[in-house]
């Protein structure tokens, strides 16, 4: 066996000592697992499809049989010799799988060897130890976290970076807590308070803003993957807004993080559950689901399962459970049984594979407290204003008594009224009325017509309808009967057909004739919104066919607006449709007409007279507008409170393992609810029970998961200094990063499942230690040293997120409302940017009051058109969980922020502000903004630059008003200004101000 | 200066951002750092000589029947009307024709052979006929998805798990783009002859590479790429008065700082600026001779897809990577006859003009073109329509270092599975990156613990037979 190049090793070696100051005994998770892993477990790993040779690497005892790994004999060690030697038969890893072992891991894994090849456990399965935080002292030492930053620091021969300063230090905090910059007010207080912990005054003030709980939602939103749209094909929208408002009102709350994780994977199934708790179980119902024509039911539930198991075990358990959907996991101890078993805890959610009509049941209406008592008030009123037009008081009496005697007399010698055919369509459509869908007339030339000239063909191979919208108004009778006439064609017959009568602003008025074909209604359900009439009508003839006002719900009290005659499938034709009934005589309707020609009323036909002459009493007309604009407010205010799908357990669907995730593959086995095996057994509390979603959260939050603590930490550290101690957030796995200060990472996750789980806790604690209070400058070694800041030797520069960017823009222009939660809002958005989607068609309408100037995690999310401003910024589309938004920096940014309305219209109000407040010459007015945006002053330089491009634009507005006064049109309103000039050559400056780099930036 | 200095500082300029930017990916993207640092640098993934330079893909959105375009099918003729066979659909997926009674519907068209080739062609493409010996029609294609979002998400990203990257993402990040004033992936869209299914932005989305590499769309109206308009009010040199003021003050931050991120904002500053100008050029067709702009048939910018054919030449021209035309009319459930032909009416001309364009400028050696949608149509009938297909359908490629005037592989005689050397669209994939000399197997990013790549994690293969 001979190296193949000893001179490169040695160099390599040497490199490797300086940089990391690898003198110590090899760590095995950190420096020889994720070789291992990347390089060895694919095909020498826990998945067993994949396994050669018999040989697993990944655990000891496998490893050590056949002398694969000889613990402290490298030279007997055939894995040492297959990675390095130069017969490429014998090379591993092997050429094809283009891996290739470089020097410095060849060395490593020697050294390991030699000191007798130990194994750990993977770090992430082994419960987190609470270490004793280093002995290190000094006045850079503010808490634990510090000893062990910097016991690491010493080890590596660096020191810390000096505290910042205030100004720094609270915008920092400011961006960080709560996601918005410092008010200049803001600013001088804390440079004024001499408090010894004035700081931590800072931290508790920044928490108790309504606006932590936004900014914290955020993060939170992108890991659950909340949107205001459904994901799939149409991507049409849907109301979530409460589960993001209860993800809000939880931060600020400071709910416990095991509560919070209960309420979403189980609120309903807590004893008693609130409206609150219902809400949050919603989590379950947040994947994308579809509406399309062609999805099969079956195939969009494995969908949605598989969907839930990435999520759960991502955003709790870092875990990459996933994988295991169609085979072994390659690299972690998950199994595709694992897969499954976690699936069948969401089994008994109350869901189907293919919705429609933008609904999403189980669904609850959410309103919010001022809303619910709105409610009240109206519905009080109601009853009241009913209770007044169901009595009878004497003067009313008097009146109808009157009125009967008159009416008598006109109808004297009219025609007994007897029922008829009353025709919406007879042989065409009226005159005036609308015709809508596949309106298609056929001519009796060349096919069969019930009467006249006409009929309507309908043909299709799925679901087709005709629409008559009436232009007047058709008020019904008790007794009515609605028909058509329809001929189906003996070739091709339709398998259903349906008349639907539009009634009071809704299609739920629907008779159906054969198979149960058109889902509207609900296949399977027999009401009045989808009832059965029984066979098709007989094919190659005209057949009418009817529905009473009973079976399809509709009474004397609706107004009926449009008729539809729909079929599933084959050709039918459509002919002369109506109502049979009792018509108006006179003005008056057709039964009210043949009481008042009776000569002795029944005393229900009386109380019949009675309740119509109160309908039209003339005494009464104010209390019947007063309750038709209450009802309509109601109306109104229903179509205004959000809902939100929740979850509702039924009996659990059977979950199978699909084999290689084949959802029309069912020879694999039934699997009940269980987790991941290795990780143990969890045990209902009856042994003939099934494990509920209940019980998977309460082992999740639970001391026996080695995961979720230090998940939920290390997501905490990336918030606050950019980046994770393990920085692949979405996967703590064997593939993912071991963790550059594990034992800092064991401690924050044991200090906060000893804290309670308490959030704000751990955010006081992370944000008054040194480390993230130092300064964000780095040396100039920092890039040979450590490149990208995992020893914290400095804090750590970013972009701010796409929100934070549209709030500070709206925020430092004074345009920002800062109102809490409610249905998502519409920012200005470019025209079109939705043509591609369909069914149905959308055109933005964007905002047009005080909701234009909202937080961004208020913007409505549509899924697969996310606002390009966010999107340029990395928000993501929340299709799937997003663990980690890349960091960006595209021609794209600049763009939106020189171009888009809603900077304009910020650099615009900001204008105004710098003349109103910014004092009177152009020097005071620039450092006013200056503070304003920066919090600090600017430097001579910068003043210069900025006051001669003022100058200049104010040379050219002046001479050209017409342009000064276009740019205050943007936004929702001109402004009025008496220098236009003046006011736009401020806009440039504030658009220069909105733009820079350091705007943008938390330092 | 002369114009040549200027292109040569402008790409060095060009260059040196690209690198810049790796830190701003590393420092906060979702890739693991430590794999970020050993792997090859964005743009210069190289693995062999390339045959092709640049990409234009056709998606025949909603997905364009074989029968009536490609793949005649005498058989299918001769049992129209009788039912299908279930040998062939049993165990399948079926979209909306689930559960009901399955015949057989004839070809809708009459085919003839053209070229040299003898490639057969449907009579409703006429002037795709007339470059039958450019084209490479591929008979044997199938895919996973048999619904449009999912199937266009397979064809894009190799699976359809949203969050991954498209494949013009996966390009412009092998080896970047040679235009340093426009994106280098380009996403146009238009519509008409058929029911417009809607497309999704995560069809051009760059997944969890970095977001500089993700498509960016044109519109057909209003201004062509968002935000690319001045505000209103602010003229030319206003508005570049503000740009040069926030690059002096980014520079003066910088001296301060030391931020390799300030210096990459600011050459973004630069490059944003350089598209506001570039793209209104591009846009201007104005001056494109009259007998160019006869050959597509369109009216320059009315939103058609032969002007956006066009588009595409000129966008190829400039050095942009990808471009990808959605046509979004082919979704014939009913009426299949008829709207195919109205569908074809549409996209014919214009294909044929962009092939003829390219090739008499030079252009269609560098430029692989794919034309054809995210699945075929069912041999049975729908009413008088076709549903979804998955098991067989067809495609062609032009130019690029494909071989013209040839057929290949070839579904069963009722046209519904691959059956003859069939193509997977992941083999299509690898056969892709292969002529812009990328081996698939090699072109992987870590994410989620695996090696990810375009073509996923079954075999995927390089088609060699079509390549010359």
């Amino acid at each position: 066996m001979t190296l193949r190049s000893t001179t490169a090793l040695s160099i390599a070696l040497s490199f490797f000592c300086l940089t990391s100051g690898w003198a110590k005994k090899i760590d095995f998770n950190r420096q020889v697992r994720p070789i291992l892993s990347d390089k060895c477990f694919f095909c020498h790993g826990p998945d067993k499809a994949e396994r050669k040779a018999k040989l697993r690497l990944d655990l000891r005892e496998s490893a050590l049989k056949n002398n694969a790994i000889v613990p402290g004999d490298v030279e007997k060690s055939e894995v040492f010799y297959r990675i390095t030697t130069e017969d490429k038969e014998d090379l591993m890893p092997p050429e094809e799988s283009h891996k290739h072992m470089t020097a410095e891991e060849i060395e490593i894994i020697k050294q390991w060897i030699k000191e007798g090849a130990n194994y750990e456990g993977q770090w992430i399965y082994e419960a987190p130890r609470k270490h004793a935080p280093p002995e290190v002292a000094g006045d850079q030492v503010r808490n634990p976290i510090d000893r062990f930053i910097q016991q690491r620091l010493r080890e590596e021969a660096r020191k810390p970076a000096s505290e910042a300063d205030r100004v720094m230090l609270i915008r920092r905090l400011s961006f960080d807590l709560t996601g918005l910059p410092p008010t200049p007010a803001q600013v001088r207080a804390f440079l004024s308070d001499n408090r010894p912990d004035a700081y931590a005054h800072l931290v508790e003030q920044l928490l108790a803003s309504p606006a932590y709980g936004e900014r914290m939602a955020s993060k939170w939103l992108d890991l659950v993957r909340y949107a205001d749209t459904v994901g799939f094909h149409g991507d049409q929208n849907v109301s979530q807004s409460p589960f993001r408002d209860y993800v809000i009102a939880a931060f600020n709350q400071n709910m416990r993080y095991d509560q919070f994780t209960r309420e979403q994977l189980a609120g309903d199934l807590l004893p008693n559950p609130t409206r609150q708790q219902k809400v949050a179980s919603g989590y379950n119902r947040l994947n994308m689901t579809t509406e399309e024509g062609g999805a099969q039911p079956k195939e969009y539930l494995a969908k949605y399962a598989g969907d839930r198991v990435r999520n759960t075990t991502v955003v709790w358990m870092g875990a990459t459970l996933g994988c295991a959907e169609c085979h072994d996991h390659k690299y972690d101890p998950y199994t595709m049984h694992d897969f499954y078993s976690f699936a069948a805890f969401f089994a008994d959610l109350q869901e189907v594979g293919k919705y429609g009509a933008r609904k999403r049941p189980p669904e609850i209406p959410v309103p919010t407290a001022e809303q619910d008592k709105e409610f009240a008030q109206l519905n009080a009123d109601v009853e009241a204003l009913k209770k007044k037009l169901a009595t009878d008081s004497p003067e009313l009496i008097a009146a109808r008594k009157q009125w009967v005697s008159r009416e008598r007399q006109k109808l004297a010698g009219s025609n007994t009224l007897k029922p008829s055919d009353l025709f919406f369509i007879e042989d065409k459509a009226r005159k005036g009325d609308s015709t809508r869908e596949h309106w298609h007339y056929a001519s009796s030339k060349d096919h069969p017509t019930y009467r006249g000239a006409f009929s309507r063909k309908q043909e299709s191979g799925g679901l087709v309808q005709h629409i008559l919208g009436f232009k007047n108004t058709y008020h019904p009778n008790d007794e009515d009967v609605f028909f058509s006439y329809i001929y189906i064609d003996p070739k091709n017959p339709p398998e259903t057909v349906m008349l639907q009568i539009h009634a009071d602003g809704n299609w739920e008025h629907r008779a159906f004739w054969g198979k149960d074909k058109i889902p509207y209604g609900g296949i399977g359900t027999k009401g009045a919104n989808h009832r059965p009439m029984g066979a098709l009508p007989k094919a190659g003839e005209w057949v009418r066919i009817e529905a009473t006002a009973a079976q399809i719900g509709v009474h004397s009290k609706q107004k009926i607006t449009a008729m539809a005659f729909t079929q599933h499938g084959g050709r039918a034709y459509w002919d002369d449709a109506g109502v049979h009934g009792v018509h108006e005589a006179k003005g008056i309707p057709g039964r009210i007409a043949q009481i008042l020609q009776t000569d002795t009323p029944t005393e229900k036909q009386n109380a019949e007279l009675a309740t119509y002459y109160r309908g039209i009493a003339p005494s009464l007309d104010s209390a019947r507008t007063d309750l038709a604009h209450k009802e309509d407010l109601i109306k109104k205010f229903n179509e205004n409170v959000p809902t939100m799908p929740i979850s509702v357990a039924q009996k659990p669907r059977m979950i199978r393992i699909l084999p290689r995730g084949n959802w029309m593959d069912e020879t694999g086995n039934e699997v009940q609810p269980a987790i991941p095996a290795f990780l143990g057994v969890l045990k209902p509390k009856n042994d003939n029970e099934r494990l509920t979603r209940l019980d998977l959260a309460n082992w999740i939050v639970s001391r026996d998961n080695p995961m979720t603590a230090r998940v939920f930490v290390n997501h905490l550290w990336h918030m606050f200094f950019g980046a994770g101690i393990s920085n692949v957030l979405s996967d703590l796995g064997n593939q993912g990063e071991p963790p550059e200060h594990p034992e800092l990472l064991d401690w924050l996750a044991v200090e906060f499942m000893d804290s309670g789980w308490d959030i704000q806790y751990m955010i006081k604690l992370i944000t008054q230690s040194h480390a993230y209070r130092q300064s964000s400058q780095p040396p100039t070694d920092i890039h040979e040293f450590d490149p990208y800041n995992r020893l914290v030797s400095i804090q750590s520069r970013r972009r701010l997120s796409a929100e934070m960017i549209r709030d500070n823009a709206l925020m430092v222009s004074g345009l920002l409302n800062a109102k809490i939660g409610g249905i998502s809002v519409h920012p200005y958005q470019p025209a079109g940017y939705y043509a591609q989607l369909n069914f149905p068609r959308r055109t933005y309408k964007h905002s047009t009051d005080e909701n234009q100037y909202r937080r961004a995690v208020y913007s409505h999310w549509q899924r697969t058109f996310l606002h390009p401003a966010l999107m340029a910024f990395d928000a993501p589309s929340r299709e799937a969980c997003t663990a980690q938004r890349p960091v960006s920096n595209t021609p794209l940014q600049a763009l939106v922020l020189m171009n888009d309305p809603s900077f304009v219209e910020a650099a615009k109000h900001f204008a105004i502000r710098i003349q109103n407040e910014g004092g009177n010459d152009i020097t005071t007015r620039i450092h006013w903004a200056y503070q304003e945006v920066l919090s600090r002053s600017p430097r001579d330089s910068e003043v210069k630059l900025i006051s001669e491009v003022y100058k200049k634009h104010l040379d050219e507005y002046l001479a050209d008003t017409d342009a000064a006064n276009e740019i205050l049109t943007v936004g929702l309103e001109k402004t009025e200004t008496k220098k236009p000039a003046e006011t736009a050559a401020w806009i440039s400056a504030a658009r220069i101000l909105l733009n820079l780099h350091e705007t943008i930036t938390r330092f | 200066m002369n114009k040549e200095l200027l292109h040569l500082i402008n790409r060095r300029a060009f260059l040196n951002r690209s690198a810049g930017s790796i830190g701003a990916v590393a420092l906060g993207s979702l890739l693991d750092p430590r794999l970020l640092r050993a792997a090859p640098k964005p743009g210069s993934i190289q693995h062999h000589a390339a045959k092709a330079k640049y990409v234009i893909h056709l998606c025949m959105a909603g997905g364009a029947s074989h029968l009536e375009t490609f793949d005649y099918k005498p058989v299918l003729a001769k049992h129209d009307g009788k039912p299908m066979p279930e040998s062939y659909t049993k165990g399948k997926p079926i979209a909306q024709l689930q559960g009901r009674q399955l015949k057989i519907l004839g070809p809708q068209h009459e085919f003839k052979k053209h070229g040299k080739g003898g490639v057969e062609v449907s009579n409703i493409l006429p002037h795709i006929a007339g470059v039958a010996d450019d084209l490479c029609v591929i008979r044997s294609l199938s895919t996973d998805q048999i619904n449009h979002d999912p199937a266009h998400t397979v064809f894009n990203t190799g699976t359809s798990l949203p969050g991954r990257p498209s494949m013009g993402s996966w390009v412009n990040y092998a080896i970047g783009s040679e235009c340093d004033d426009l994106p280098g992936y380009v996403v146009m869209t238009s519509v008409g002859g058929g029911q417009s299914q809607p497309i999704a932005s995560r069809q051009w989305h760059s997944g969890f590479l970095p977001s500089r590499f993700q498509g960016v769309k044109f519109n057909s109206a209003g201004a062509p790429v968002n935000y690319i308009e001045n505000p209103k009010g602010v003229s030319l040199n206003r508005q570049r008065d503000v740009y040069h003021a926030i690059t002096q003050l980014n520079q003066q931050a910088q001296q301060q700082f030391n931020d390799p991120e300030i210096t990459t904002r600011i050459s973004q500053y630069e490059l944003a600026a350089k598209m506001q100008l570039s793209v209104p050029g591009l846009m201007d067709v104005s001056q494109e001779p009259q007998h160019i702009i006869d050959m597509y048939g369109c009216k320059p910018g009315d939103g058609s897809y032969a002007s956006n054919c066009l588009l595409a030449r000129r966008l190829v021209e400039r050095g942009v990577r990808f471009v990808q035309l959605y046509h979004r009319g082919w979704d014939h459930h009913g009426g299949v006859k008829n709207g195919t032909a109205a569908t074809a009416k549409l996209v014919d001309q214009g294909t044929a003009a962009l092939i003829t364009d390219l090739r008499q400028r030079g252009l269609l050696e560098d430029t692989l073109i794919i034309w054809g949608g995210e699945f075929g149509r069912t041999p049975m009938a729908q009413g008088s329509g076709r549903d979804h297909h998955i098991q067989g359908y067809s495609m062609f490629m032009a130019g690029g270092g494909v071989k013209g005037g040839t057929t290949y592989g070839a579904t069963d005689e009722l046209g519904y599975n691959a059956e003859k050397d069939p193509v997977h669209v992941r083999d299509l994939h690898a056969t892709m990156l292969h002529q812009l000399g990328i081996d698939h197997t090699r072109l992987t990013v870590k994410f989620q613990g695996l090696d990810s790549r375009l073509t996923g994690v079954e075999k995927a293969r390089v088609v060699k037979p079509i390549l010359s």
